[in-house]
């Protein structure tokens, strides 16, 4: 088996036990706690029958060990318990209002990206220089700026004030029908369905809190960026590779970014952590209908199966993403694939 | 002619001069001490020299914009949107504090041991660390402070919690990278134990890089907090905290009364500001190499 | 005149203000000649270089001179016309040769982008070309090496890989800054002896940056010496070496250690005191015994140490030469007590010291009997600890030393290694790597050892200072009485200080005997190769005398 092959699987296997205590640590959350966690399932309207007949179903009379294996056996079959609210199995909420996250989600991070990266490029380059300052502004700005509050900020200037932003109530405007549900992607549906004139709209609605997000994971990748470039340009190779005779845009990218690149891949599994968690409350701020609001909303009426339901769904969520991470740092990086025995 | 004495690390003089010319060398050092003098004095003395109280409602003033008699506008209440944020101080930097002191302590101590023995120890407190940080954290929070209970001593554990690994992780790759150097291994054949090595000689070189960690921390900390109060979870109204000052003022900005949400969030902004700022200040504070 | 430097100055720009790292130099270089320029740290050897080439940090500039190269005015050149002439007219290695290459890309890719950037080669033949320039240094099947990166592949091999870079656009003019530092003495002489062939083969200048004057003797036509930002003395390399004029050239070659020197000939003429006597007794002090010690490794267990027997007499003075990996530092730790043997036996004093694990051996009452000096004194000082508290450490854990008495103590080990006691109170970073050595050695004999190892003590040292503290430890041997186990790569500072010579390769003793036997007559093959390795600098001729000059602080 090759060594690429090999660190690959090595990497995917090291999944398993994560995940393993996440599904413990979800466990301990809903069922484990001092209290009864009936009372929490049955909801606040409950009365002492349907407590118990809640208790009964859930398998909370049982030993502890055997609630472990029953609440694991649920989770396989995608049984995440049943929403108080809305009355629907929580899996199936989830799934549905899941895309919206993502497209806030994967939408905010290009953009911060795009952003984010050669502001840290340009800024190593030219130390010391406007653009250093810039990014070193924006970087403690953005560490500070609590992304409710930016939300706000930006919706007072473009909505009220200048009237350029959309009403910060969705994902489209009650004028226009959901496009034909493909990836559930307004964006891409709406292309894939032939209709600019929803895409713009939806594009419109998306513009504020995906800026918004943006804003927030900016400062990291900025910040790594720049950090990592200044390492990698101060690097013997580096020096070798000048006195070599390299021109200035292969040391620059062929050479120094290449290597620059490795730790910012690896600040992205932290800068995810972030994003997930700040998605929640960018999505409170725009009313965006995704799995943050949900469990909000969820929060308020206590609906303890859906909060749980949506920390469990996030973490694996994440568990993912950081797979996805490693796995690219493991293709990228050499010195992974063959160290990896 | 009699010599300085050999014996003694560094006299309660040296440390202070030395605290007076970190100050002075960086102008930003010296800003960031005096705002976090001002925040602790809020939280102090704030709630005594307010003047108004920051729970009386007041119908007929609601929704006032800024003016002489009420400088940060009244809320939807008519309670003195300053005296709130002022008040708001204490409440919000205790959580902070108490969180991040919380997770520093425990987070070290088994950071340290980790990096220094390894072993099984390490291996299981990384998988503990690894499940930690396996879930977005402040969704953790979300889960831990929902399970728990709405109260503030909860969210105060559900940020400890989710801070420790970050500590811990720290303090492991610093405690590893000395173990093996000369001055421990010196150490030890000084007739150092295992344990002296660490507390006395390993863990307070490891301090300045941590200083870093701790304010930024305390930033973290209190944005977490504040985004925490903000949907709903840890304190309840009318208790005045900058999140959830911003929360309720958020209904009112789309109908432009603006400031019932601009103060608490400039001030929690200029909070978080100041404890990063902090951070490269106490780490030159503790750091022997930075004395001349 | 291939390269012409006149007056050159280079300035950095630091937060203190214009520091002058070069204070008007001028050289001359003909075409085929090799140069040798030397100094100790600080000299502004290595900032010459950088300028020339016109690679210096920012924050560093050419504040005066000229530099001419071919006709060419090195210093008004635009950017463009120098990234032509880097590579293809000049070319430059470096020391430390793995982190010289790019981590994450092939080696033979690295060859092709200088190709390709100096039009050498086009996307077609710039592979066979590549690996054509591999074969020029002298590695073997070059095919297979095309396709490594720099962490597969050893030291030497990487030094070879960066040799091959700076040859592969055939340039006139080769610079080596200190390419040999880090290297093994084998791998050392075998570079060396590489880019000499290949440079006269191709009728190459090229000028040899370094620190050793015995190296710069050994492969230079001319050599020029720096001290301070200034050049003190030029000429042909065999007369430089072998009849000094200047006061600095004539210390430095006083202090490079050589075979026919002893210890005070090291200093300067006028800074001798008496040689103190010692004798060697021949009771025995320190034994050990089929000496062993095993790692788990990833790929299988390692042994690090095969069953090593010598001893120590009290009093005597032995060295522990080899070079990396052949398992002296792990027999020095076990010998301290740092770490556990698998098997074997450590006696001293009809104690069996292997038998008392490295854990407890802390508070054993023979821990002050055996002590070390560390190689590295900058790591061995804990940074928040000022110069007395390090050599009080050992008093106040052991010895139970306070106040008046632990003062006092401190200050006579001070004055013992040399140590001026208002320094005492600076931190470690506020020190010279002189003054941490002599910290670092005060500590360790602060309980008065009978036993000291000393791990590569000097091998850090710019060589004049590496003299004074050579001398120190002879002096303090003589005076305390305590017996040595010299570990080094070093076998002329070995014969300097040593009775006796064991001569370890691959976790085994291969020889061991009396200093001057192994040195001038070994028996065994791989004593005979580190002997032919070593530098072999000219002879001396008769001192003459050297010109007056302010001596300056060490």
């Amino acid at each position: 088996m090759s060594a690429p092959l090999r660190a690959v699987l090595w990497r995917i296997l090291q999944t398993v036990p994560v995940v393993f205590g996440v599904v413990v640590i979800s466990f301990v959350l809903t069922r484990a706690l001092p209290g009864d966690p009936a009372v929490y399932f049955a909801g606040a309207m409950a009365d002492e029958q349907s407590i118990e007949e809640v208790r009964v179903a859930l398998g909370l009379d049982q030993p502890l060990w055997r609630q472990f294996f029953l609440y694991a056996g649920d989770l396989l079959q995608g049984d995440l318990g049943n929403s108080i609210s809305t009355g629907q199995p929580v899996l199936t909420d989830l799934a549905m209002r899941l895309p919206a996250s993502l497209e806030l989600t994967l939408t905010a991070l290009l953009l911060a990206c795009a952003i984010a990266i050669p502001l840290g490029v340009l800024a190593a380059v030219r130390q010391g220089s406007w653009v250093d300052h810039l990014c070193r502004v924006l970087v403690t700005a953005g560490v500070s700026l609590p992304t409710f509050f930016t939300g706000i900020l930006l919706i007072y200037i473009f909505y009220y004030l200048l009237g350029i932003a959309p009403s910060p109530l969705g994902r489209l405007d009650f004028i226009y029908f959901e496009p034909p549900r493909v990836t559930g992607f307004y964006l891409i549906d709406s292309l894939l369905d032939g209709d600019p004139e929803t895409f713009f709209a939806a594009l419109r609605q998306l513009i504020l809190p995906a800026t918004t997000l943006a804003l927030f994971t900016l400062a990291p990748i900025a910040r790594m960026t720049r950090a990592s470039m200044l390492t990698a340009l101060s690097s013997d190779y580096i020096r070798t590779a000048r006195a070599a005779g390299l021109s200035g845009a292969m040391v620059l990218f062929g050479y120094a970014f290449r290597n620059a690149l490795l730790p910012v891949v690896t600040t992205l599994g932290m800068v995810f952590s972030f994003v997930l968690g700040a998605n929640v409350l960018v999505e409170k701020v725009f009313a965006w209908p995704g799995i943050g609001s949900y469990a909000v909303e969820a929060l308020v009426v206590s609906d303890y199966a859906a909060i749980q339901g949506f920390v469990l769904a996030m973490a694996l969520l994440f568990v993912f993403l950081n797979l996805v991470i490693d796995l690219s740092y493991t293709l990228i990086d050499p010195r992974i694939r063959f160290a990896a025995k | 002619m009699t010599t300085a004495t050999p014996t003694s690390v560094s006299t309660q003089g040296g440390l202070w001069a030395h605290l007076v010319y970190v100050l002075r060398d960086n102008p930003v050092t010296l800003l960031s001490f005096g705002l976090f003098a001002f925040f602790v004095g809020s939280a102090l003395f704030g709630p005594y020299l307010v003047p108004y109280d920051p729970l009386t409602t007041n119908a007929a003033q609601a929704l006032q914009p800024p003016s002489f008699s009420h400088w940060f506008g009244t809320d939807n209440l008519g309670r003195d949107v300053f005296s709130r944020v002022i008040v708001a101080t204490r409440l919000d930097l205790s959580i902070s504090i108490a969180a991040v002191a919380l997770s520093f302590v425990i987070g070290s101590v088994l950071g340290a041991i980790a990096g220094y023995w390894g072993g099984w120890l390490d291996a299981v407190l990384n998988r503990v660390f690894d499940t930690i940080m396996a879930f977005p954290l402040f969704v953790l929070a979300m889960g831990i402070v929902a399970a728990l209970g709405n109260t503030i001593e909860n969210i105060v554990y559900a940020t400890a919690i989710i801070n420790i690994p970050f500590y811990a992780r720290l303090v492991r790759a610093e405690v590893n990278i000395r173990r093996e150097s000369g001055f421990a291994l010196a150490a030890r054949l000084s007739g150092n134990s295992h344990w002296r090595v660490l507390a006395f000689h390993i863990f307070p070189n490891a301090l300045p890089p941590m200083m870093v960690q701790v304010s930024l921390n305390l930033g973290w900390a209190i944005l977490n907090a504040a985004g925490l109060s903000f949907i709903g979870l840890g304190v309840r109204p009318p208790e005045p905290e900058w999140g959830i000052m911003v929360a309720q003022g958020a209904d009112f900005v789309v109908s432009g009364h603006w400031w019932v949400a601009l103060f608490p969030g400039l001030w929690l902004m200029l909070a978080v500001f100041t404890f990063n700022l902090m951070g490269d200040g106490l780490r030159d504070i503790v750091d022997p190499r930075r004395r001349t | 005149m291939m390269l012409s430097i006149k007056d050159l100055a280079v300035g950095f720009r630091t937060r203190r203000g214009e520091v002058q790292a070069v204070r008007g130099i001028s050289l001359e270089l003909a075409k085929g000649e090799t140069l040798g320029i030397v100094g100790e740290s600080g000299s502004g050897k290595s900032v010459t270089s950088f300028a020339l080439m016109r690679i210096l940090d920012a924050g560093g500039s050419i504040t005066a001179g000229e530099v001419t190269y071919s006709g060419i005015d090195l210093r008004r050149a635009s950017e463009r016309d120098m990234r032509t002439i880097r590579g293809r007219e000049i070319s430059m290695i470096f020391q430390n040769p793995r982190a010289a290459l790019n981590p994450i890309r092939k080696v033979g890719h690295q060859i092709e982008d200088v190709l390709r950037q100096h039009a050498r080669a086009t996307r077609g033949d710039a592979r066979e070309k590549a690996i054509q320039a591999l074969r020029d240094v002298r590695i073997n099947d070059p095919e297979a090496r095309y396709h490594a990166y720099p962490f597969e592949l050893s030291g030497g091999m990487c030094q070879r890989i960066v040799i091959a870079l700076a040859l592969a656009c055939d340039p006139r003019l080769l610079i080596a800054d200190e390419p040999t530092t880090g290297l093994d003495i084998t791998t050392q002489k075998a570079v060396m002896d590489l880019s000499q062939e290949l440079i006269r083969e191709r009728g190459m200048a090229s000028i040899l940056i370094t620190h050793d004057l015995g190296l710069a003797a050994q492969y230079c036509d001319r050599l020029a010496v720096m001290k301070d930002g200034e050049i003190v003395e030029t000429g042909p390399a065999e007369a430089v070496f072998a009849n000094p004029q200047h006061t600095y050239t004539c210390r430095l070659v006083e202090a490079t250690p050589r075979p026919d020197a002893s210890v005070r000939s090291l200093l300067p003429a006028d800074r001798r005191p008496p040689e103190l006597e010692y004798t060697p007794s021949d009771q025995p002090l320190l034994e050990v015994r089929d000496l062993r010690k095993t790692f788990a490794g990833k790929a299988g267990p390692v042994r690090a140490v095969k069953g090593i027997s010598f001893t120590v007499n009290q009093g005597q003075s032995v060295g522990l030469v080899g070079e990396s990996g052949c398992g002296k530092s792990t027999t020095s730790s076990m010998l301290v007590r740092l770490l556990d043997p698998t098997e074997g036996q450590i006696l001293y004093q009809g104690n069996d010291l292997a038998q008392i694990p490295a854990e407890q051996f802390g508070k054993h009452p023979l821990r002050g009997d055996i002590q070390l000096v560390f190689q590295d004194a900058t790591d061995s000082l804990n940074p928040r600890h000022n110069a007395g508290d390090c050599i009080a450490e050992p008093l106040r854990r052991l010895a139970g030393l306070r106040g008046k008495a632990l003062r006092a103590r401190v200050e006579e080990l001070a004055e013992l290694t040399g140590l001026p006691a208002n320094l005492l109170s600076r931190f470690p970073h506020q020190l010279s790597g002189g003054q941490k050595a002599r910290v670092g050695i005060a500590r360790a004999i602060a309980l008065d050892p009978k036993f000291l190892i000393l791990d590569e003590p000097t091998a850090a040292l710019d060589v004049s200072i590496q003299a004074v503290i050579l001398n120190l430890l002879a002096d303090l041997r003589a005076r305390l009485g305590m017996s040595y186990l010299f570990v080094s790569h070093d076998l002329n500072v070995v014969r300097l200080l040593c009775d006796e010579v064991i001569v370890m390769q691959d976790g085994e003793i291969v020889e061991a005997g009396p200093a001057a036997q192994v040195m001038t007559a070994p028996a065994h093959p791989y004593t005979r190769a580190l002997l032919s390795a070593a530098p072999r600098p000219p002879e001396r001729v008769l001192e003459t005398e050297p010109l007056a000059e302010v001596q300056s602080a060490l």
